[in-house]
């Protein structure tokens, strides 16, 4: 049994006029100890599909239809109570600015003991205890010390790892991160995610790592999702998708890195813009921008195909180059 | 770990900025000593204005000493009925005090509980909350309150009530003001639950009382700490003005507001201190804390920082 087993996913936000489907058939799975990737522009539904999981989604958006089938029970269906038990416990989630998502009048302290509180029957001295060997494992020098501290007064590299260690602290078996190098520079960003590539290798931790930096993706995952306007367009291995990518749209993606250019060249990128959820075109939802398009892109939507291990959403759907 | 924290408070923007404030310090001083002589009232205060075989009424109406026909023993002179002014100044205060901090006390507890609600909720809470909060905002202070303590003392007689006039006058005062925190504390939460770390938190599982008590009401604090100088002043104010009406303290128990009422009668007569001196006290206290509650609202925040 996988870990987390999402089935046909549906997201619907219910605006004034009309309802827009910000997630469409979404199916994927992580085994344990697995480390899945999602990647897209901004605006293609990483984030809804996270928060989704955890049953987080702000009004007015809502579940429409699918299951999220996690630990054997459908998270779908449970109530506000039950749920808040798996959240924080046996799912976790890393955000993206770690100086947003700490409360900056509370002490670190305060904050990482508040999740065992919230889920364990847990001694105050047995609290503190386990959040500064939680604090030392994820690398913070003077553990002791760091815990009476605000975080104003860490570093946002600093930071981001207290977070990483609220998230590891109740020891969950998945950890959901959403974009968590983005807003550190690039020496940091290395760090954490050396940090949490060890953390997932020696406790078993599943990880679901949300991000649009191709190169994370390469580095961090086993498998890799592409997803498009709320759609998955592309999942497979990641050697796979970066390598032997069959989407014109992940195509694009990679040759939008930098390192494809040398210097003094444009770089490449993808013409046109996502296009909004309330004015997805008819047939493949990618057909406007897709260099291969073709008659039938514009009135079909792509069904699923499986060459080798990816799973692929295009009519034209061929390796690069042929 | 005193000594450290206080040491960090010398440290901090907050000092820095009121070490350079005249008028923050003045204020914070006059304040002290209102403070500090009000509630040592039984202490210092010569005489006790509350106990009748100390008072002699042969004593009513003499002047200040600096006035002609003064009496050394009665520094700021007597009033209608021999009791020194002084003294019953220094209780009269206390009571003023208490009543201002007590009702605010009650006020902050409804608005913001009822606001963090509104604010945290949304939706069809919060349109029921604030428009109760409109409602209530609608009748002044003063109707709802001279309404009230009319009808109470026509039901329970004039005895009762004025064993109860403080718990009365709390009671009113604060049921009276709670929207203005409830709709200040409404808008900070609205700002802060947009931020990140709500949803930091509420991804921790936690449940939605200690998120809006524990992580997003002291992000608030700020503004609360503002108006609640200023609705301390305004508060003894309202309390001053019920009591000038004969709807508030009674004159066997004077605050300042009764105090000025009772002295009223005279003032034609030629006894002017008896109203214009706690008057005098009645103004300053409330100016004073109003002056700290504009330093506060300038200090706490960044926006209006003065170049």
């Amino acid at each position: 049994m996988s870990l987390l087993e999402v089935k046909n996913l549906e997201v619907r936000f219910a605006m004034r006029k009309e309802e827009l489907v910000a997630l469409r058939d979404v199916s994927f799975k992580v085994e344990k100890g697995e480390r899945l990737g999602i990647v897209g522009e901004s605006g293609a539904g990483k984030s809804v599909a996270a928060f989704s999981i955890l049953n987080l989604i702000s009004k007015p958006g809502y579940i429409s239809a699918g299951e999220i089938i996690f630990e054997g029970q459908d998270l779908t269906k449970l109530s506000p109570q039950q749920m808040s038990q798996i959240r924080g416990n046996r799912i976790s989630m890393v955000f993206q600015d770690p100086m947003m998502t700490l409360n900056p009048v509370l002490t670190i302290g305060t904050q990482m003991t508040e999740a065992l509180h919230a889920h364990q029957d847990i001694s105050k001295e047995d609290a503190k205890q386990r959040a500064i060997e939680t604090l030392a494992q994820v690398h913070i020098p003077s553990a002791a010390t760091r815990f009476d501290q605000y975080p104003h007064e860490l570093s946002g590299g600093m930071r981001q790892r207290v977070v990483i260690a609220i998230a590891l602290i109740t020891k969950p078996p998945l950890i959901i991160a959403d974009e968590p190098t983005t807003a550190l520079d690039v020496t940091i960003q290395a760090e954490i995610m050396d940090l949490m590539m060890e953390l997932c290798r020696t406790s078993e931790v599943g990880l679901i790592l949300i991000t649009h930096d191709l190169g994370v993706i390469s580095q961090m995952t086993q498998r890799a999702i592409v997803m498009y306007a709320g759609r998955i367009v592309e999942e497979g291995d990641t050697k796979d998708i970066i390598n032997d990518a069959y989407h014109p749209y992940t195509h694009g993606l990679m040759d939008a890195l930098p390192q494809k250019t040398t210097p003094g060249q444009r770089l490449n990128q993808i013409k046109g813009v996502m296009p909004a959820l309330s004015s997805i075109p008819d047939g493949c939802a990618f057909n406007p921008r897709c260099p291969l398009v073709a008659d039938i892109c514009r009135t079909t939507i792509p069904d699923y195909s499986n060459i080798g291990s990816t799973r692929v959403a295009c009519h034209k759907a061929a390796p690069r180059g042929s | 770990m005193v000594a450290a924290k206080w040491n960090q408070f010398l440290d901090s923007g907050f000092y820095h900025d009121f070490s350079r404030d005249k008028t923050a310090i003045i204020s914070f001083f006059i304040l002290c000593v209102y403070v500090v002589f009000c509630f040592s009232a039984p202490l210092i205060a010569p005489f006790d204005p509350y106990d009748p075989t100390g008072i002699d009424i042969m004593d009513s109406e003499i002047p200040p000493v600096w006035l002609e026909g003064g009496d050394s023993r009665f520094l700021l002179g007597t009033d209608a009925q021999g009791r020194d002014l002084l003294s019953t100044i220094l209780y009269g205060t206390r009571i003023s005090m208490t009543i201002g901090i007590c009702a605010v006390l009650l006020q902050a507890f409804l608005g913001i509980s009822i606001g963090l609600i509104a604010g945290y909720r949304g939706g069809r809470i919060d349109n029921f909350l604030m428009r109760i909060a409109d409602i209530q905002l609608s009748f002044s202070t003063l109707m709802v309150a001279i309404i009230f303590l009319a009808v109470f003392q026509a039901l329970f007689g004039t005895e009762l009530y004025e064993r109860l006039a403080i718990l009365m006058l709390i009671l009113v005062i604060g049921v009276a003001e709670w929207p203005q925190y409830a709709r200040t504390v409404r808008a900070s939460v609205l700002a802060e639950k947009k931020k990140e770390y709500v949803d930091a938190v509420r991804v921790i599982g936690l449940r939605a009382p200690r998120i809006m008590f524990r992580h997003i009401l002291p992000n608030t604090l700020s503004p609360i700490l503002v108006i609640s100088t200023v609705q301390v002043a305004n508060a003894i104010v309202s309390e001053a003005a019920l009591s000038f009406l004969g709807l508030g303290m009674p004159v066997t128990k004077p605050s300042l507001g009764s105090l000025i009422n009772s002295g009223f009668e005279f003032i034609f007569s030629g006894s002017w201190w008896i109203t214009i001196i706690p008057g005098i006290v009645l103004v300053i206290l409330v100016l004073v804390m109003n002056l700290l509650g504009d330093f506060l609202r300038d200090v706490l925040n960044p926006k209006l920082y003065k170049n």
